[in-house]
């Protein structure tokens, strides 16, 4: 296998961005979408094939791509195993949808936009694939210049506002993690994620680092307390941007958890685990009940994004087969899911211009299939079985209650929560009575409306029913990945015991 | 004989520079041809310190003056930096009716100073070609000379620089009188590191380096001078006298006072954590674009420091890579800035740059590609310059520099956010003129494609410099 296949995944949308800045600037032609949806589609296509040659007997990283970089230092190297290989699909599945739904909201500069998708795409694959700290901190702060620009361009009224928080935020997370990502290559002379693995990483160290690194996943997350930015860059963020936001981006800190956190330093995490599980179900609780209150159906959603990643970071700290597993599927199922709410909240968007709730109401009547499909989507979202939240979501509890059954049932809470605002929300903007006048004159989904939602809805209810080829893609890497945990731990602790 | 031929950049670049401008008085209305012809003799010169033996190091004058590998890079990327500024601002020059014949030469003349300081190994010939660079940069500073802050500038740096020459000198007399040398050899070799005469003159002499740099708190001239001075001579400002000045401080710091390291670095430590800090939190109320390049230099030179004050050859050569990174940005920087121009009128406000990105769509490009890179945003160039200096600090434990250092990135990001903000998110403007000069063409695309490819091979910099061992 000596052909480059996750360097050209990394590429090809990039080619694609500059094909497109080279192409004339008009708002009105199709052409531009045509060629970025087309790029995004041949990409997918290279995923998905990816995921066919892909061997999952074998926890070893696989397609690796090993070339000098910054000479002696940092070597450009790629790879993927079962974790990260379905980050990679769900981002080229999201991106092709997100460029199918700019039809309707991006009125200006639409080259700019896909461009800056394109770019977007190239980066976030980057992420999930990348063996290398050094490359994993360069695409994970890339990241933040298209983003910025998406919610600064084509976002709301408080767009500029947004952009900074999200920025600033972001940006302020991740230098700690730079210290702590050099300090690692002084510490062991290598950056090489492989290599780390194998050497481990000195324990007298491994507490600062670990909160170096928390510190820059913790606001991704995005964790409670450092999870303001999040509603704001939702809200203002155009729908597309919104949804890679959503079901990509926030993935990015779920998968640096499992595999530096966990990997890197599995002393500190054993050490800090009671913090992470506090601040989940913190998040889970505290944000399902400020969802609750939301009257911007945007913001509704950004909050369950909170309380959903927090059931993710919950899974990933209980080191458990179940709980990892089940963190790992949730990341996909919200991303998707996500996703699809947020194109729902788009589409209604698109034709009202508002996202207060208590301008909807009776749409079941106007709109019957974008009823059916949001509905579908408000019940994969609060976990039904038979969706794929449900997988996720039962999971993550089982491993919480092997490992600590308080949190497990505070965290069962949020769940009953979950189901409350969704529900709520659901039944405010869908049943009732029809009262504003305006809502007759709508139309129902339009054909590619129809075609994004329901390209969603069909792999959330697929893995749902049958979640085995998810199950098996992660399985032998989660396991090994726990093996390997446990094994420092116990080579280590006696060690940390005695010194302390 | 031999000696001669080691400085035949040097004895080139001051026999043409008394040559224009004695052709510059015979000839009327030469300002044109005298122009391009020290854009060449600087061409010439660049050739020149190529003949040179690269790899040996070679002491001139009883050892008083050094040609080795740092010398040859710095004089080249002084030249260069001469090279561009000159190339990039004869428009703005002919608008404002400066284009006179005093201006190139002048540079010439500066440049030749920096030369000579950057390759002095004695305090004497260093003092010599520092005096030489900053009359020179006196002139050109106050070169708008019919309009106040043009000549405000130049007085206030003539008034200032020569406080700091003074403290220099100072400095100068009393490593002298406690050493019984000038030279930087032979006071390593008879110093002994407990007298607190020599630490009082590393002192002074580090305060009139620190001025010539605008580190903090020796910074006051430097938001004045930038505004008031015309743009060419704000880009040569911050680009170009920093490099030379830089090269004293590493032979200055490296060759005669190494072993006084506990001394000094702390000294250094906090002019780069003030800079950094000051830098980056000054610039955030700016609206001056020439201002707030003058704080963004500052906050630019702290991360140099930075680099300086860790001891070691890589923390050196990352210093070296920073500059020269800093160097690329800053040409491009303005050479987007001496674009912006509207009915014959160069616009200085960044308000001026609303909704650039509507009407000129890859000049802000170019520019999001510089600001972002001048924030420290990877994959940019300006992350790698700060990434190798971050690496050299780290590895001798200084956390606490390394993460104030990048805690003021995050500051820093917010004002070249800003920028940003209001070229891509504000309401557009009027358009500005597309007519122009190919040079400024040329080096913008030159810098942006540096900034943007950097990162497809980040090592070929560093290799380059990795030769320069000065311990």
């Amino acid at each position: 296998m000596n052909f480059p296949i996750l360097s050209s995944l990394i590429l090809l949308p990039t080619i694609g961005a500059l094909f497109l800045l080279f192409t004339k600037n008009t708002d009105k032609s199709h052409t531009v979408k045509y060629v970025a949806l087309f790029t995004s589609f041949v990409n997918f296509l290279i995923s998905i094939y990816l995921w066919f040659l892909f061997d999952s007997s074998t926890s070893s990283f696989q397609f690796i791509e090993d070339k000098e970089w910054l000479k002696g230092f940092v070597n450009y190297k790629v790879g993927v195993d079962g974790i990260s290989i379905l980050f990679i699909i769900l981002t080229t599945f999201i991106a092709p949808l997100c460029i199918i739904s700019v039809n309707n909201t991006i009125k200006v500069r639409l080259r700019d936009f896909l461009i800056a998708i394109l770019v977007m795409e190239s980066i976030m694959i980057g992420v999930f694939c990348s063996l290398d700290l050094v490359i994993f901190y360069i695409f994970f702060e890339a990241g933040l210049i298209p983003m910025f620009l998406i919610i600064g361009i084509w976002g709301g009224p408080l767009r500029v506002y947004s952009a900074f928080k999200f920025f600033l935020y972001t940006l302020l997370g991740s230098v700690l993690m730079l210290v702590a990502i050099i300090s690692i290559y002084w510490i062991s002379k290598t950056t090489d994620v492989i290599q780390l693995y194998e050497l481990g990483i000195d324990t007298k160290y491994q507490n600062f680092l670990w909160l170096a690194f928390f510190s820059s996943f913790a606001v991704k997350t995005p964790m409670w307390p450092v999870h303001t930015w999040l509603p704001d860059a939702h809200v203002e963020a155009p729908t597309a941007g919104s949804v890679l936001l959503a079901a990509i981006l926030l993935k990015m800190a779920g998968y640096g958890f499992i595999r530096f956190s966990l990997g890197l330093f599995p002393i500190a995490s054993e050490l800090f685990t009671p913090l992470v599980y506090i601040l989940s179900l913190i998040a889970i609780i505290y944000t399902s009940l400020v969802a609750l209150m939301q009257e911007d159906m945007k913001k509704l959603i950004a909050y369950s994004s909170v309380a959903h990643m927090g059931f993710v970071t919950l899974g990933i700290f209980t080191i458990t087969q179940q709980g990892i597993e089940g963190s790992i599927i949730q990341m996909i199922s919200h991303g998707l899911v996500s996703a699809a709410l947020f194109l729902c909240v788009g589409v209604l968007y698109d034709r009202m211009h508002s996202r207060l709730i208590k301008t909807y109401g009776g749409l079941v009547s106007v709109m019957p299939k974008y009823s059916i499909l949001f509905m579908l989507f408000t019940l994969a979202s609060l976990g039904l079985p038979g969706t794929m939240g449900f997988i996720g979501e039962f999971l993550i509890l089982i491993g919480t209650f092997k490992d600590n059954f308080l949190v497990a049932v505070i965290a069962s809470l949020g769940v009953i929560f979950c189901a409350a605002y969704m529900l709520w929300l659901y039944r405010r903007v869908v049943f009732g009575k029809l009262i504003n006048e305006d809502l007759l004159k709508i139309s129902d989904l339009d054909n590619s409306e129809k075609f994004i939602l329901w390209s969603l809805a069909i792999p959330i209810l697929f893995f749902g029913f049958y979640p085995e080829p998810l199950i098996n893609t992660i399985e032998i890497s989660v396991k090994d990945l726990i093996e390997m945990y446990n094994f420092n731990l116990n080579m280590y602790m006696p060690e940390v015991q005695n010194n302390g | 004989m031999d000696n001669l031929n080691l400085i035949s950049p040097e004895i080139f670049i001051s026999l043409s520079t008394m040559f224009l401008l004695i052709l510059g008085v015979f000839k009327k209305n030469s300002s044109n041809i005298i122009y391009n012809l020290s854009i060449i003799s600087l061409l010439i010169t660049i050739i020149l310190l190529f003949n040179n033996p690269m790899t040996n190091h070679t002491s001139l004058f009883n050892k008083s003056y050094i040609i080795d590998y740092l010398s040859s890079f710095m004089k080249i990327l002084t030249l260069l930096g001469g090279f561009f500024v000159l190339i990039v601002s004869s428009r703005y020059l002919k608008l404002f009716k400066i284009f006179q014949i005093e201006y190139p030469i002048l540079i010439l003349c500066s440049i030749l100073g920096m030369m000579v300081m950057i390759s002095s190994n004695d305090l004497m010939v260093f003092y010599v070609g520092l005096e030489l660079q900053s009359l020179a940069l006196y002139v050109l500073a106050s070169f708008k000379r019919d309009q106040l802050k043009s000549t405000e500038a130049g007085l206030k740096y003539f008034v200032l620089s020569a406080l700091s020459s003074g403290l220099l000198l100072y400095g100068c007399s009393l490593i002298y009188g406690f050493s019984s040398s000038t030279n930087f050899n032979v006071i390593a070799a008879s110093m002994t590191p407990d007298h607190y005469g020599l630490t009082f003159g590393i002192v002074f002499i580090l305060v009139g380096l620190a001025f010539k740099i605008s580190a903090v708190p020796f910074h006051m001239w430097a938001p004045d001078v930038y505004e008031g001075s015309p743009t060419s001579v704000t880009l040569f400002f911050a680009i170009v006298p920093k490099i030379a000045a830089l090269t004293v401080f590493i032979r200055f710091l490296y060759v005669p006072f190494i072993n006084m390291i506990d001394q000094w670095q702390t000294i250094i430590v906090f002019l780069s954590i003030a800079s950094m800090i000051f830098g980056a939190v000054a610039a955030i109320g700016q609206t001056n674009l020439k201002r707030l390049v003058a704080y963004s230099s500052i906050g630019h030179i702290g991360y140099v420091l930075a680099g300086l004050c860790v001891g070691t050859n890589e923390g050196i050569q990352s210093s070296i890579v920073y500059i020269s990174i800093y160097l690329v940005m800053n040409l491009g920087l303005f050479s987007c800035i001496f674009m912006l121009k509207r009915n014959n009128q160069y616009f200085e406000t960044i308000n001026d740059l609303s909704g650039l990105s509507k009407n000129h769509p890859l000049l802000s490009l170019s520019l999001l590609v510089i600001l972002f890179s001048l924030a420290g945003i990877p994959p940019l160039a300006g992350f790698f310059a700060k990434f190798y200096v971050f690496k050299s600090v780290i590895e001798q434990s200084m956390y606490f520099l390394a993460v104030v250092g990048l805690l003021s990135t995050v500051i820093a990001a917010f004002y070249y956010l800003r920028i940003i903000k209001i070229i891509y998110f504000d309401k557009e403007k009027e358009k500005y003129d597309t007519d122009h000069n190919i040079w400024l063409r040329v080096s913008l695309v030159f810098s942006t494609l540096l900034i943007l490819l950097y990162f497809i091979f980040p090592s070929k910099l560093v290799e380059i410099v990795s030769r320069i061992n000065i311990i």
